[in-house]
């Protein structure tokens, strides 16, 4: 049922709606649209929902990326210096360094919002206001680990 | 199979979901992540710790004990959680049984292999057949 505050007018369609906010001159607070369920494609993005595909996003790349490069980076130590040399090489590229980057800040995104995953399969942190401060703080938490560590290694520059 | 009223809860589960695992997989994913957590602060850790990235520093690191076997754990556990994370993903996108077995075959292939090559390579450094 919906109360458009024109006089009995009840269960009218949305467009009356938008006649009744012109009538009136003003917005009526009665006037807005009303809240909807989230359905296939009646959603609205939030911090909440950007965590949730990165893990999937993040987890992918560390699978691939991640541990691709670490079993290159372990082989090409077990074979030698001269491997190791041409893994330097590449790392090093500027785009190397890209993915290295990637790959760390896909590490902190991945382990924090994991943390995030674990604390909410013991049934906490659903609640409305929490649940979306958590998301929002293992983005920003996800990004300053990232610059700290690279920081780090450039200012000790190895 | 048969689930019948006499079951367990723990009964029912196992064996569900589109992995046809159940809460197995489940739990094994969150198991290794904690693992993970732990293992992979060590490795995160030790690559700011040690003095420099070259290419002794980093043989004798993986040469001593202290090094090897948490690269061992991280490389066996990291690859196992790895192959669990993005079978999932595979089951929820591939819906047909032949290709989803196609898939996943292949993700096992690449996960069994790549995590040979990374042990294989630690186990050379550990027992010194690298100077």
């Amino acid at each position: 049922m919906v109360k458009t505050g024109l006089g009995g007018a009840v269960g009218l369609p949305e467009t009356c709606l938008a006649k009744g906010r012109a009538l009136s001159g003003r917005p009526m607070a009665s006037t807005r649209p009303r809240p909807l369920s989230p359905h296939l494609t009646v959603w609205r993005w939030g911090p909440h929902m950007a965590v949730s595909i990165l893990h999937r996003a993040t987890g992918i790349a560390l699978s691939f990326a991640g541990l691709g490069i670490l079993a290159w980076w372990l082989f090409a130590i077990a074979s030698g210096p001269d491997a190791y040399a041409s893994f330097t090489k590449a790392a090093t590229h500027p785009l190397g360094l890209v993915v290295l980057v990637g790959i760390t800040w896909s590490f902190f995104q991945h382990l924090l919002s994991g943390i995030r995953h674990l604390v909410m399969d013991t049934g906490a942190a659903f609640e409305l206001g929490i649940n979306k401060t958590f998301a929002i703080l293992t983005i920003i938490g996800s990004v300053l680990l990232t610059a700290a560590v690279w920081f780090y290694f450039m200012g000790v520059a190895k | 199979m048969s689930v019948g009223e006499s079951s367990t809860p723990l009964g029912k589960v196992r064996g569900l979901g589109s992995a046809q695992h159940g809460g197995e997989h489940w739990l094994t994913e969150r198991v290794t992540s904690i693992a993970l957590l732990l293992l992979g602060t060590w490795l995160l850790a030790s690559l700011l710790l040690l003095p420099k990235l070259d290419y002794r520093t980093l043989v004798e690191w993986l040469h001593a004990p202290s090094g090897a076997i948490p690269m061992t754990l991280f490389v066996i556990i990291g690859f196992k959680h790895a192959l669990d994370g993005v079978k999932v993903t595979i089951d929820d996108y591939v819906h047909e049984e032949g290709p989803r077995f196609a898939w996943n075959t292949l993700l096992l292939f690449l996960a069994v292999g790549g995590g040979a090559i990374a042990l294989y390579a630690i186990a050379r450094i550990a027992f010194g057949a690298v100077a």
